[in-house]
């Protein structure tokens, strides 16, 4: 009697997750992955068949931009781990306290209002109008305006600046966790800055170096507003690749076969990434 | 000997915002002795450490370590090596790994560094250990390859901060001879910094007491035991019964003290500055009382009194019984006879007890406490 009130609750305690689970996640794969591989024949006319996978590896332009996404968001991703460390490592082990608090919070505060608001922040300052523009002319430093929105450099810059937390947060809970003593044992030994570094710091610091690349990694490669709006209609992004088959083209069942691809390489690229780095997913994304 | 000590402190004062945690101090060690700093926790004794290890700047003062000055000489640069508190083994690397990495940092040839970190975990006791992992190590294990990883840099000074901490009992007091014995076969200068008194006196040559940022005293581990300078040593180092006085004459070396109650008793060979009328604490080990349950078999210079047991407690060969002096109401711990003569003993039995004019220590009460 009891035992079956108990199992009850369990099961009532577990249905919100259990039906999200189901109805918002498996239920919609499934679902694209039987519209991905419908063929279009006719009107209202479908047959079963890998046709939409077979038109991505035909069409230069669509792998190409699947590549130009892949590479972009790890370029990114390695870009914001440059950043993020000394940040992390500073919070992490040379401030206490109060500042250690009003330092992380600072990283935070960004997040407070949506990445809309964040990116047109940054179109703020980089158009042709913009702040920067404005600034270098008045210093004399060009006669006329300059476009810095709508290129490479503008999408990395706001994909960086929109992960970047993402990529502090475990590094900051992963140096926390290093004894400040095994540093000093390092420098009482004869080690350099450089090899304490790298022979102590980087292997502890290693599962939340992976934690914070995958985020990143994913958060990049699934971005559309930060590439759309800074990068302009050149920006060539996957997920915007995407969002025209569906809403523009309509072509729902090409559209599917691309979100699986998006689907298969973001999860190829973590499986390579915790292989080539040693860990294991328990290990960084467990704690 | 002409050779200048490898460890030499003169004035050495730190400084933190709100108070000075090391406090004019000097010292020196010479070549291959064993020297300890006992004292309570926030003495300043790891701060001082650390000076010399050069995690931290002093004030002001001199540091010398072979002759040459270190103020300002960074860690990786000082001829120091230094055992941490929990060891600090780095964990993401094998034990062979943990010990070579000194080695590496000076850019020693990768064959010399294998060959170099096999002999010194030999001589440790650990040969073969290279491949495996710093969590399949129990605790005097590491212990030792904390050693070794000093070691094999074969440093002017090592340092060790509360080692022995962590181990349980047991372990404890077989690595306090352990750590001897390396010492010994090293034959290098040890600075070891510990709380606990039984440490710093079984293995040290010499023993520095402190307290709040000062050297009380510093000496052989008999000299600190049995010569204690201040109050505080005495009652710090052992165990010791202390009880207040009133000094109600003094002939030469030797005093008449009044205890609170109004017995009379007398003491021996205290220092010049102690005079008539002034307060004394009287220190007094408990194996310096003997115990008799007859008042005649003491000699006539010993200070005899009678008491009244209040426990026993059975310790093995620490055994000690506590008692209530009826003469002067104090409560004394006295040390039972190993020989087991007093193995009959119970609460509430009476006994005597005695104990030389010589074997107790006064010292002038200080106003402040």
């Amino acid at each position: 009697m009891s035992r079956d009130a108990s199992r009850l609750g369990l099961l009532l305690l577990l249905a919100p997750l259990l039906l999200w689970l189901f109805l918002l996640i498996i239920l919609p794969h499934i679902g694209l992955f039987v519209v991905s591989v419908s063929e279009k024949v006719g009107v209202r006319e479908y047959e079963i068949g890998f046709g939409n996978y077979a038109a991505f590896f035909t069409e230069p332009l669509y792998w190409r931009t699947f590549a130009r996404t892949a590479i972009m968001s790890m370029l990114a991703t390695a870009l914001t781990l440059i950043l993020g460390f000394p940040i992390a490592y500073y919070i992490a082990k040379l401030t206490k306290g109060r500042t250690k608090t009003t330092l992380f919070l600072m990283c935070m505060i960004p997040f407070w209002v949506s990445e809309l608001v964040r990116t047109y922040g940054w179109m703020i300052l980089l158009r042709e109008t913009g702040v920067f523009s404005n600034f270098l002319q008045y210093v004399g430093l060009t006669s006329g305006p300059i476009e810095f929105l709508y290129n490479d450099a503008a999408i990395m810059v706001g994909l960086v600046y929109t992960s970047i937390l993402f990529m502090v947060v475990p590094l900051v809970t992963t140096l926390d966790s290093l004894d400040d003593s095994l540093i000093e044992a390092g420098y009482d030994l004869g080690g350099t800055s450089l090899s304490v570094m790298r022979e102590i710091v980087i292997p502890h610091a290693m599962p939340g170096i992976v934690s914070g690349c995958i985020v990143v990694f994913m958060l990049s490669l699934g971005n559309y507003l930060t590439p759309i709006l800074l990068g302009g209609k050149d920006s060539l992004w996957f997920t915007g690749m995407i969002y025209t088959q569906f809403i523009t083209r309509f072509n729902w069942e090409l559209g599917s076969a691309f979100g699986f691809l998006l689907l298969a390489l973001s999860s190829a690229m973590v499986f390579f990434g915790l292989k080539l780095s040693r860990q294991s997913l328990s290990n960084t994304m467990g704690r | 000997m002409t050779e200048a000590p490898d460890l030499v402190c003169r004035d050495l004062v730190k400084d933190f915002d709100r108070f000075r945690a090391v406090d004019h101090v000097s010292f020196e060690v010479p070549q291959g002795s064993f020297f300890s700093i006992l004292g309570p926790s926030g003495c300043g004794k790891t701060t001082l450490l650390r000076m010399v290890a050069g995690f931290q700047t002093p004030t002001g003062g001199e540091l010398l370590i072979k002759g040459n000055s270190m103020i300002g000489v960074p860690p990786n640069k000082r001829p120091v090596s230094m055992v941490f508190q929990h060891l600090a083994l780095f964990p993401t690397m094998s034990i062979g790994e943990n010990v070579g990495f000194g080695l590496r940092q000076r850019g020693v040839g990768r064959s010399e560094i294998k060959t170099r970190v096999e002999e010194v975990l030999a001589r440790v006791g650990l040969p073969g250990i290279t491949d495996r992992r710093v969590d399949q190590l129990s605790g005097g294990q590491k212990q030792r390859v904390a050693i070794a990883r000093c070691m094999v840099l074969e440093p002017d000074v090592l340092l060790l901060d509360e080692p022995l901490g962590a181990l349980d009992l047991k372990l404890r007091e077989h690595m306090k001879i352990e750590l001897k014995a390396l010492q010994h076969e090293f034959n290098t200068t040890f600075v070891y910094i510990t709380h606990d008194q039984s440490e710093a006196l079984v293995m040290s040559d010499n023993v520095a007491v402190m307290n709040h940022g000062r050297f009380e005293q510093i000496g052989t581990p008999h000299d600190i035991y049995h010569a204690p300078a201040t109050a505080f040593v005495a009652g710090f180092v052992g165990e010791a019964n202390r009880f207040k006085a009133k000094v109600t004459g003094k002939g030469g070396s030797t005093l008449s003290l009044e205890p609170e109650s109004g017995a009379k008793i007398t003491v021996e060979g205290v220092g010049s500055d102690i005079a008539e009328g002034q307060n004394v604490e009287v220190f007094l080990r408990p194996e310096a009382i003997e115990l008799s349950k007859t008042e005649d078999s003491f000699d006539d210079d010993q200070n005899v009194t009678a008491g009244v047991v209040t426990s026993v407690l059975f310790n093995g060969a620490n055994s000690m019984v506590t008692l209530k002096d009826t003469a002067f109401g104090a409560t004394l711990t006295v040390a039972l006879p190993q020989t087991g003569a007093f193995s009959d003993l119970h609460e509430g039995d009476s006994v005597f007890v005695g104990w030389h004019p010589s074997k107790a220590r006064c010292y002038l009460v200080e106003r402040s406490s």
